[in-house]
């Protein structure tokens, strides 16, 4: 029963991804198109935005990667453990379930020209229209950079804090202080290393999504051209038929591209490496004071930034006429919500059930795997690892339209239990990463200890490990319902359309700009992610409110 | 796993035009008796969602489900049809209607996507202003009873009285205007549909025979389009972030004149901007107006893919929306706005007096004022314009 | 019968190398001393008797508890308990429920609840049922744990260094409590430790390694 789940789970992870990018690859080559169409990748090669395009995903996916992992590190050697830290991780935690989209659209609102920033010193200065300023969707994709970076920087900072009980953090530091290194030096110095060793794969994870994203890139990126992957998107939703198979090339090449980046950062990673003994060696510190401010001050900003761009879609939710430069709306009106908040509701309903139903069998899933490691001593190698992650390495654009195939060649038709189907395959790795560090540390003496009391495995699962481990798995949980809240390619992919989610329609009035819509649209999609979270803080706390023992674990 | 797959990849079935006969209507209405339609229609306009499912209530009244599916683009519908045929999937398909028109109903009548004839045989077919509207050629491409009209569509520019006293009436004065005005005009980037229809309207209006516009590209193309990018040389620089970046709708290019950045967007709604300012998405201030020389028009259709489902609901639907209390709906301005395509003097007088009493709203032009539209170019020259400013202007950065 | 528990001629080895060898008997009651640096293989052995050997080490030889061969049977139901230096109690159990936790099923309700208390009562925790085990101190904590192991009635005892992490007055109170009751209930028992104090009052017989 349990011993086969790891390699079903590896099959229900690998089986389709690689059967869609098998499905992309057929296409790109010609196969199975109409003739006389010239070759797919001459298509792509020929296209005249092709450099710009990669050279904007590449930069936009690497800066926002090393600047997110910057600034989580920085906060990290420079707070940990401090009250600051506490606060800065409350204030980022919560945007972990902030979907992109949302997250986005409330950034655009805040930044642009005729935004709420600009609008204060627009007030002040009786501008009568907005500064004709190119902030939003800049041809060097700055914006863009700094969206994805406040979004992924709570990812990376969880991702870190999680794997410090499996370093010798404190005392590596203590070491390193008692040498005279200050914090931040000492902790980049005896820390970081191993720490980055842990969250290798997610900042991978990142890397690979700041690369290939769509809807951030198509709401906070330049447009003239667009990142690769918006463009092969919009080759994918062309009229043109015909442009499928160019989707489908250039889907490939944005593959071709991400494997590169991938191999170039493994490859810096050695240079980081060597330079950083270099660094160790020549007892070098830092400018701390400057760099734990400069950590402390990103946080904050990029916290408060996503924060007050939820707030503003809030505002526009409730707003009646807003012009340029009032701060607030001429009057408030409910008739947005009258408007779209029934039919929200229930569209949050249907979401939540997907999302209950995908994160079941994911935690199922990773549950029974991380057990029959337990039991079996099935190590999931390095490389089982790698296989977890496929589906968050290969970009979405290069194996979901391929996958599209797949309801239609197994006779099941597009619906409700292929897009369960899909989310689990995008919740699976999440609830993993979640998961697998508690699980893992968890003390294995208590099972012994529950053997010798004549409990068998099953029981010692159910009655010792599972109860211990509430918190993080229901964390797990909470995790995996965020990340199904917020898929849109697939659902939209493997529910022929049928199957609405706050994400489908959320990205749907994306298009059209109705901000009151996508104000009750996104603040729906913010609290379907945000309330699983609170709820898994908060059951723990009152189900174990007279358990000291588990307070903290 | 590779065999099947190829076989899934190549396997371009006939379509099956089975289905119901159209022409015997009473059939049709009771197949339609509790089928659910899945109508993929664009979602990004609420108001329009709204009126879909207001029309699901009127549906539901006849024992069929409308069900909205809300699209980001139509071109997702149609590549779901596409994929399913190549897949084999000749009947039980995912899609029963779509809203479309122009290059996609060209792209699927073309590759026998679409079940049909069937417009013509819905009963309210006889109310349809067959001559003196486009409903019967989309793009110049013969509907043949392929798809059913349902909204008139019609350009005009929506510009702040404000900001404007008078509004540039033709593409030689919008130029001048935009040089004197820098970083206060933009339109949707092609090749999203309207900034498309921006190019080929600026083009209409400067050609010396708009006649060349109605037959395919030809040889001629070169020199048809000369006066057009140089136009679109002179202005780039002068529009709303130097031209480097585009809106990409026309709602977000609204979106834009009510943030004050714009002051001057272009509609393919006549009543669209009226029905914006009671929503609170424009100024007061925002009225309409079209050039002098006339502005171009089309019709919004509906189509049945070859493999619907519920081909006889979704001819319910279809006839539904030609229903003169639907088509009245539409035109209402602060519902929709959209124009009608039924002819006044067929109309039994108790439905016409709705009509004759609608108030079109402050923003909306009478039928006289956006006199008659003109007729929309052959779908290749759409592709072509916007391919040549994705070419020039798009891939600038 | 053969009372007791036997190690029959048990080899470890770790990646090929050998590492311990041992013949023993232990008979009800009687405490076996194993001392011996670390990596010694001590730990190990008592995985080897559990059921549970870490992945790179081998083992040959036989188990034999009280004339049967344990080796063919799962853990749980070897009927070996184990002690280690931490008590390891379910810290989302209360302590009534931990001492219940090894109490065979078919014991009734009231039956479970009377022996808990007197489990309780016999190491001076009386009413400590309803407490939370991270308010308990250590050697409150260590009472409970081996009253937990006597409560599910085991045919043999593993204890590893089950005392060095108590203070110095704790631990002899706790060797003198843990020996007694071993002795009482006529269980043999397998001591790991590396302090002499330990296998002194054991006062069995001491292998080292």
């Amino acid at each position: 029963m349990l011993r086969p789940l790891p390699l079903i789970t590896a099959l229900v992870l690998a089986g389709p991804v690689l059967f869609g990018v098998f499905g992309t690859i057929l296409p790109a080559f010609g196969v199975g198109q109409p003739a006389g169409q010239g070759a797919p990748l001459a298509q792509v090669i020929a296209w005249p935005g092709l450099a710009s395009a990669l050279r904007l995903s590449v930069t936009t996916g690497v800066l926002s990667t090393v600047g997110a992992l910057a600034i989580a590190t920085l906060i990290l050697a420079g707070w940990h453990g401090t009250a600051s830290f506490r606060v800065i991780e409350r204030l980022l935690s919560p945007l972990l379930a902030v979907p992109h989209a949302a997250a986005a659209l409330g950034l655009a609102f805040l930044i642009a020209p005729s935004g709420w920033v600009l609008r204060v010193p627009a007030l002040a200065l009786g501008w009568d229209v907005p500064p004709d300023l190119l902030i939003l969707q800049d041809p060097w994709g700055l914006s863009l950079t700094a969206g994805l970076i406040a979004k992924e920087l709570p990812f990376l900072l969880l991702m870190m804090l999680a794997s410090l009980p499996q370093t010798q953090a404190p005392a590596c530091l203590r070491v390193a202080q008692s040498l005279g290194a200050g914090r931040v030096a000492g902790w980049l110095k005896a820390v970081f290393p191993s720490i980055y060793t842990q969250v290798r794969l997610p900042v991978m994870v990142v890397l690979v999504y700041g690369m290939t994203n769509v809807d951030v890139a198509t709401i906070l990126g330049p447009n003239t051209p667009p990142t690769l992957s918006v463009q092969v998107t919009r080759w994918m939703m062309d009229p043109d038929l015909a442009l499928r198979a160019t989707a489908a090339a250039g889907a490939l090449v944005q593959m071709g591209a991400v494997i590169a980046v991938l191999f170039l950062w493994t490859w810096a990673e050695r240079g980081a490496a060597r330079l950083g003994r270099r660094w160790i060696w020549s007892g070098l510190g830092l400018p701390e004071r400057l760099s734990r401010a400069l950590g402390l001050t990103f946080a904050i900003l990029s916290a408060t930034a996503v924060l007050a761009g939820i707030a503003a879609l809030a505002v526009w939710s409730l707003a009646a006429r807003w012009q340029f430069p009032a701060l607030l709306p001429e009057a408030p009106s409910l008739r947005a919500w009258t408007r779209f908040g029934p039919e929200m509701l229930s569209v949050a309903g249907d979401t939540l059930l997907i999302a209950g139903v995908a994160t079941l069998v994911a935690l199922i899933l990773v549950i029974g795997c991380l057990e029959a490691e337990h039991r079996f001593g099935l190590t999931t190698g390095q490389r089982a690892l790698w296989l977890l992650y496929l589906p968050l390495l290969i970009p979405q654009v290069a194996f979901l339209p391929g996958l599209q195939f797949l309801p239609v060649w197994a006779g099941a038709g597009p619906g409700l239990t292929l897009v369960i189907l899909g989310h689990v395959i995008f919740v699976v790795p999440y609830v993993f990463l979640s998961l697998s560090g508690p699980f893992r540390a968890w003390d294995t003496r208590y099972a012994k200890v529950s053997a010798g009391l004549g409990a068998s495995p099953d029981r010692t699962l159910w009655r010792l490990r599972l109860p211990m481990l509430l918190a993080p798995a229901l964390t797990a949980a909470a995790v995996g319902v965020a990340v199904s809240v917020g898929q849109y390619l697939p659902t939209l992919l493997l529910g022929g359309g049928r199957v609405s989610t706050l994400a489908t329609e959320a990205v749907a009035l994306a298009a059209g700009g109705d901000r009151r819509a996508i104000g009750v649209w996104g603040l729906g999609q913010t609290l379907a992610a945000l309330l699983p979270f609170a709820a898994a803080l908060l059951l723990p706390a009152l189900v174990y409110r007279n358990r000291r023992g588990l307070r903290h674990g | 796993m590779r065999l099947p797959l190829i076989a899934a990849l190549t396997a371009f079935a006939l379509p099956a035009i089975a289905g119901p006969d159209p022409t015997d209507w009473p059939a049709v209405e009771a197949e339609a008796q509790g089928q659910t339609v899945y109508w993929h229609a664009w979602g990004g306009s609420t108001t329009t969602n709204d009126f879909i499912a207001w029309i699901g209530d009127q549906a539901a009244a006849k024992g069929v489900t409308l069900e909205h599916v809300k699209l980001a683009d139509t071109a997702d519908a149609v590549g779901l049809v596409l994929t399913e045929k190549q897949a084999g999937k000749t009947e039980g398909g995912s899609v029963d209607l779509i809203w479309i028109n122009g290059a996609n109903f060209a792209s699927m009548k073309d590759q026998d996507l679409l079940f049909g004839p069937f417009a013509d045989a819905l009963p309210n077919w006889q109310f349809v202003d067959v001559d003196g509207k486009t409903v019967t050629t989309d793009f110049t491409v013969p509907t043949d009873g392929f798809e059913s009209p349902w909204a008139m569509a019609q350009v005009v520019f929506i510009y702040d009285s404000e900001r404007v006293p008078a509004p540039p009436a033709s593409a030689q004065a919008l130029r001048d205007w935009i040089l004197a005005n820098p970083g206060r005009f933009t339109f949707p980037q092609p090749p999203d549909f309207l900034g498309t229809t921006f190019l080929k309207q600026m083009l209409i209006d400067m050609v010396d025979d708009p006649a060349v516009l109605q037959a395919p590209v030809g040889d001629t193309y070169a020199d048809v389009t000369a006066p057009l990018w140089a136009f679109m040389d002179q202005i780039t620089p002068a529009l709303w972030r130097q031209g480097r970046a585009y809106p990409q709708t026309g709602p977000r290019q609204l979106q834009l004149m009510n943030d004050g950045e714009v002051d001057i967007a272009i509609s393919f709604s006549p009543g669209e901007a009226t029905a914006a300012i009671a929503n609170y998405e424009l100024p007061s201030t925002a009225r309409t107006y079209v050039f002098d020389k006339g502005t171009l028009g089309n019709a919004s259709f509906v189509a049945i893919p070859f493999n619907a489902n519920a081909k006889a609901g979704a001819m319910v639907i279809a006839d539904l929306l030609l229903s003169p209390q639907a088509q009245l709906r539409a035109q209402t301005p602060d519902i929709l706005g959209y124009g009608t395509v039924l002819d006044m003097d067929k109309l039994p007088a108790d439905a016409r007096a709705g009509f004759d009493a609608l108030d079109l709203g402050v923003a909306t032009l009478s039928p006289a004022e956006l006199g008659q539209a003109l007729a929309e170019p052959h779908p290749s020259w759409a592709d072509r314009l916007s391919a040549d400013w994705v070419a020039r202007y798009g891939v600038a950065n | 019968m053969d009372r007791g528990l036997r190690l029959q001629d048990v080899r470890l080895s770790k990646d090929a190398t050998p590492l311990l060898a041992l013949d023993a008997k232990i008979a009800p009651g009687d405490v076996l001393t194993l001392m011996g640096p670390s990596g010694s293989g001590k730990s190990t052995l008592l995985s080897y008797v559990m059921g549970d050997l870490p992945p790179a080490f081998a083992a040959t030889g036989a188990v034999r508890l009280d004339g049967h061969d344990i080796l063919t049977l799962p853990t749980d139901k070897r009927r070996i308990s184990i002690l280690y230096q931490d008590p390891l109690l379910f810290p989302h159990l209360d302590v009534a429920t931990n001492l219940a936790f090894g109490l065979p099923r078919t014991v009734p309700r009231a039956k479970r609840r009377a022996m808990v208390d007197a489990a309780l009562a016999d190491v001076d925790l009386d009413g400590f049922g309803p407490r939370d085990p991270a308010s308990l101190s250590g050697g409150q904590a260590a009472r409970v744990a081996l009253m937990r192991v006597l409560l599910a009635g085991p045919a043999a005892v593993l204890l590893d260094e089950p005392f060095s992490k108590l203070d110095a007055n704790l631990r002899d109170r706790m060797r003198s409590l843990v020996f007694d009751r071993v002795r009482d209930a006529a269980i043999p028992a397998l001591l790991v430790t590396h302090d002499e104090d330990d296998a002194r009052a054991a006062g069995g017989q001491v292998i080292r390694l």
